[in-house]
């Protein structure tokens, strides 16, 4: 087997020109699986942990770009917790301590399972996905980067380099549901951002579609549901937590499998956003609140 | 206990080692470290890699085996299949029913149809790729019922026993009667360390075989027939064990890796992955049960019906006495004059099932302790003191007509239980709510409640089986050694063979050899016999040594036998007017004292038609109050607290006790609300750790202990064996808080979300 450990985005790529069948290895937790699986025979390897760039995250203006290779461990650290709490929740909620020091954030991106944690969060967030290939640099929205169960819209030879968001200016809220307390693929999640600058609300949803998907509707109704005049969003109706939630749930597409129901899924998206908004915009009572 | 001062002896603490104390285990540290040789890091020079094909149906005839594809790979040293077998063609834990490779039909999803060695584990794989089996395919049998009326799918037909047990007055009813059904999922044993094993072919034509199992000698027995070998050719090493729960009492890769090291003349490794493990081993008997109780107004049980039906899949394992057990405690540890129960134990189409630990004990627990609730509150009486009102006692008889006569405390163990302290108020730490890590629960969300439940189980063999254990001791130079064949599957024996080796001898140094096949044999590591045989035959071996020695030091030294005492390494006398201070590494340095001993328990007896005898040689009980915290609205559960109060007879070592109890919890706890095997058309569905959940740290609850110490006669120091008892009525524990959380039925396990919030189909 070929490894090749470039240290440079474009050492990177063009390692990717030259062997195309190579697979590229970060933190291993998905790759590995599927190697020891007998499911994947890798040839050629192209490690990327020496690439500096993938490994860094900064604040930018009002927005925080998050590095490929940032593991789920260092999204618990840092200033990039503060930066991004529902990153910060997203993470905590992935596999165990050792997985959450070897799992990246770029990895979740490209193997784009509709579990993925902190794809929803990346879908409230409006983020874009950075791009580097043979063609140079570009950046898709994220929800034009997933294209289904574990496709991307990745041309070939291209790779993730890292992720731009807003700084939060508002409380985010990230909540799964599994059948276990702890290690868990998420059965449900979702992921409420209150932005506080734009006053927006940003809606995501893990496991209740083919891709991780928005809530547009729900969102513009949070939106106005929210005084964000008062000393931090309020709802102008407690009621209104509930309505979102019914929203949600009807924003989502789940699918019956040996994880859950599809009825179960619904209900439980529902009642998590629910809670979501509930706690995010009552921040006195809510002893959760970041 | 006593401690040495100038030759004389006085009462003082305990040796840190020696019996009562939290001995450390030898294999703790390395265990810890990451230093432990499991049985999936041998190795030997020359050695080849082997794998099995396994049928992805669960039901079809085999029209043809091609392999030439596969011998071709460059790197593939042989390919065997059942024509390969040269002995027994079949094998089985009890009774040998099971094709070693299939090659008419293939009876469940996972069963072998041949197995390939080769250099290098992928080229193994690439040749199980590269064998062409042209299957029909034929409608699996999956359900039970229908297995118990049609077509046998084995010569042996459909049902591994069909148990009735009557006592007492079939048509007397009480006033009060509740009846219901309950179901169990399929559990599995979920040991970490995948089967593995070694086999090297000796140069007497037989076979060594290191490996990970429960019982070294019965699988010795059916690799030699199997292999057309005398017994003493096949000589086994237990490998470093990764947890076993039942799950290697049956043979898994023994009989191929040994098949394939004789073929090749190789020493010959093979390792399961995750997915292999769960299809190469039996799981815990799912199970339908339907029970009927009636009590007077007072709360005494009157009548007792059940019919249980446990799914033991494609082959028989140990389903006939797992049976005999669901059956024979179905009623629970309560007095209960008359009762007509049939148990069934019938083959489908599905995974073959066996031993784990509670074994049938465990199925019955969760449905009669959800008749006990009802019963109660039927009545309008308090739960547990129904429970306490019917609890048995020695003098008492079982279901099966026998006469309690060792140590059955079960009103102490619901007292004691009942009485352990409360948790405390809900943590505001999110992550010790229902969702966990989730963060899916705010404080609002959550209800508490509590539940309750007893049980109890048989410890050892039961039915006649004339069970022993062989135990040596040797003292050289002062150092002990213990040699025994019991398998340490992680209890904690070794420790034992320690702890008895200081306590009898008075050294520090007692060294337990490897467990082979070169004694006698120790039996099986189940039914929580390892403490009481192997360590009856352990503490016989090692009092035969003290005599020898109590006896040479009288006669040299002229003093009274019964005055001298082993402790600090020294034989002493305690009183007498002769001082007396002997070395004992002195005194076997050039004169080793050794013995060998054989321990058996009383006898027991077959049931009758009417499932009535002497079948069983001693019980144990406990009883556990669950407090768990539900969130009604997503159906999620955090189990907060397990208290239980054991029969224990007595304790051995505090810290190995409670890792039983802590253990067996966590696997109650996994069967009450996350672990079943999900079968679809016969085929696990989610056969690696990713999908077949267990507990975490933070679905684990705090656990309070209360050992009931009475001891039990013929046993070791009157310990009881304890590995069992935690892992029966916590379940039903905490299925009783949630339905008490939740006011749902709650009758089937694992309990899923979708019960809860009611959106089960």
């Amino acid at each position: 087997m070929d490894v090749t450990l470039p240290t440079t985005v474009d050492e990177a790529v063009s390692a990717r020109a030259d062997a195309p069948d190579a697979v590229l290895l970060a933190g291993g937790t998905d790759l590995m699986v599927a190697v020891n699986a007998g499911w994947l025979n890798p040839t050629a390897v192209i490690a990327l942990r020496s690439v500096a760039e993938l490994g860094q995250w900064r604040v930018d203006g009002d927005q925080l770009v998050v590095g490929a290779g940032v593991t789920y461990e260092r999204m618990l650290r840092e200033g990039l917790a503060a930066s991004s709490p529902g990153l910060a929740d997203a993470a905590r909620t992935v596999g165990s301590p050792q997985i959450r020091s070897a799992g990246t954030i770029g990895g979740n991106l490209g193997t784009a399972s509709p579990a993925g944690d902190t794809l929803p969060v990346l879908v409230a967030l409006g983020a874009m996905v950075e791009l580097a290939g043979p063609d140079g640099r570009r950046s898709l929205p994220m929800q034009e980067f997933t294209t289904g169960p574990k496709r991307t819209a990745l041309a070939p030879g291209e790779m993730i380099t890292a992720v731009r968001v807003p700084v939060a200016s508002g409380p985010q809220q990230y909540r799964k549901v599994g059948v276990r307390n702890a290690m868990v693929i998420a059965v449900a999640s979702v992921a409420v951002v209150l932005d506080g600058d734009r006053r927006s609300v940003g809606v995501g949803l893990g496991s209740v579609g083919p891709v991780p998907l928005a809530a547009p509707e729900a969102a513009v109704f949070a939106a106005d549901a929210v005084d964000w005049s008062a000393g931090g969003p309020v709802l102008h109706e407690v009621d209104a937590a509930v309505r979102f939630g019914e929203l949600v749930a009807a924003a989502s597409s789940p699918i019956d499998d040996h994880r859950s129901s599809a009825a179960y899924r619904r209900l439980a998206i529902g009642v998590l956003a629910e809670r979501c908004l509930r706690t995010a915009c009552a921040p006195a009572v809510g002893e959760d609140a970041a | 206990m006593t401690t040495v001062e100038t030759g004389r002896v006085t009462t003082g603490a305990p040796p840190s080692g020696a019996v009562g104390a939290s001995a450390r285990r030898p294999d703790g540290g390395p265990k810890v470290r990451g230093e432990f040789s499991f049985s999936g890091d041998l190795w030997s020079d020359g050695m080849v890699w082997g794998a099995t094909l396994r049928s992805p149906h669960a039901s079809a005839r085999i029209r043809a085996i091609d392999v030439s594809a596969a011998l071709a790979i460059p790197g593939v040293i042989t390919v065997v299949t059942a024509d390969d077998v040269p002995g027994s063609k079949f094998y089985g834990l009890e009774h040998r029913d099971q094709p070693v490779f299939a090659w008419e039909l293939v009876r469940y999803a996972g069963e072998p149809v041949a197995a390939v060695a080769a250099d290098h584990p992928e080229t193994a794989r690439r040749a199980l790729a590269a064998i062409e089996v042209d299957y029909e395919l034929t409608e699996p049998v999956l359900d039970p019922e229908v297995a118990l009326a049609g077509e046998p799918l084995h010569p042996d037909g459909n049902v591994f026993r069909e148990l009735w047990v009557r006592k007492g007055d079939p048509d007397v009813r009480g006033e009060f009667v509740v009846e219901g059904t309950y179901e169990l999922g399929m559990q599995d044993q979920a040991f970490m360390g995948p089967e593995a094993g070694l086999a090297s072919p000796a140069d007497d034509g037989g076979i060594d075989l290191v490996v990970s199992t429960q019982w070294l000698h019965n699988d010795r027995d059916q690799i030699a027939e199997c292999l057309a070998l005398a017994p003493e050719k096949v000589r086994l090493t237990l490998g470093g064990v990764g947890g076993a729960f039942g799950a290697r009492e049956d043979v898994s890769l023994q009989i191929h890796a040994s098949l394939l090291a004789s073929v090749t003349g190789r020493p010959v490794k093979m390792v399961y992955s995750r997915e292999e493990s769960f299809l190469g081993h039996v799981h815990r008997h799912p199970g339908r049960l339907w029970m009927r109780h009636s009590a007077d107004r007072d709360g005494k049980i009157v009548s007792y019906e059940a019919r249980i039906v446990l799914d033991g899949g494609a082959y028989r394992s140990s389903s006939y006495h797992v049976v005999a057990n669901a059956a024979c405690f179905s009623a629970g540890p309560y007095n209960t004059p008359n009762a007509v129960v049939v148990g069934f134990g019938v083959r489908t189409n599905n995974p073959p099932c066996g031993a784990m630990r509670g074994f049938g004990a465990v199925q019955v627990c969760f449905a009669h302790e959800a008749q006990m609730d009802r019963l109660a509150d039927a009545i309008g009486m308090d739960r547990i003191e129904l429970r306490i009102l019917n609890a048995m006692a020695p003098g008492d008889t079982l279901l099966t007509g026998q006469i309690i006569t060792g140590a059955l405390p079960v009103a102490d163990v619901i007292r004691a239980t009942a009485a352990l302290p409360m948790p405390p108020a809900a943590s505001s730490d999110p992550m010790a709510r229902p969702g966990g890590a989730g963060r899916t629960t705010d404080a609002t969300d959550v209800v508490r409640a509590t539940g309750f439940a007893v049980g109890f189980k048989n410890l050892m063999y039961a039915e006649g089986y004339d069970d022993d254990s062989h135990a040596a001791c040797r003292i050289e130079g002062g150092v002990v050694t213990i040699t025994c064949a019991a398998a340490e599957v992680g209890q904690g024996f070794v420790t034992l063979c320690q702890q008895f080796g200081r306590e009898i001898l008075g050294v520090d140094d007692v060294v337990v050899a490897p467990a082979d096949t070169s004694i006698g044999s120790a039996g099986s590591t189940s039914a929580s016999r390892q403490t009481m045989m192997s360590g009856g035959a352990v503490e016989k071996a090692c009092r035969l040594v003290r005599a020898q020695i109590v006896e040479q030091v009288a006669a040299s030294s002229g003093a009274d036998p019964d005055h001298l005492a082993f402790a600090e390494g020294r034989v002493v006398s305690v009183e007498g007017p002769v001082a007396v201070a002997v070395d004992l590494a002195e005194l076997t340095a050039e004169h080793p004292y050794e013995a060998m001993a054989r321990h058996q328990h009383r006898t027991t007896y077959p049931l009758d038609a009417d499932g009535q005898g002497d079948a069983h040689v001693s019980m144990a009980c406990a009883a556990h109050r669950a407090v768990v915290d539900v969130d009604p609205e997503l159906g999620l559960v955090r189990v907060v607290q397990l208290a239980t109060a054991q029969d224990v007879g007595k304790v051995l070592n505090p810290t190995a006790a409670l890792g039983q109890i802590e253990g067996g919890i966590a696997q109650g706890v996994g069967l009450a609300t996350m672990e079943e095997i999900i079968l679809v058309d016969g085929k696990p569905r989610n056969p690696s750790f990713t999908d077949y959940l267990i507990p975490t740290a933070l679905d684990m609850p705090e656990v309070a202990v209360e050992w009931i110490e009475v001891p039990e006669p013929d046993a070791p120091f009157g310990a009881k064996g304890i590995g069992e008892p935690p892992v029966i009525s916590s379940t039903p524990a905490v299925v009783a808080a949630i339905r008490a959380a939740t006011g749902r039925p709650l009758v089937r396990v694992p309990v899923r979300p979708t019960d809860i919030v009611g959106l089960t189909s």
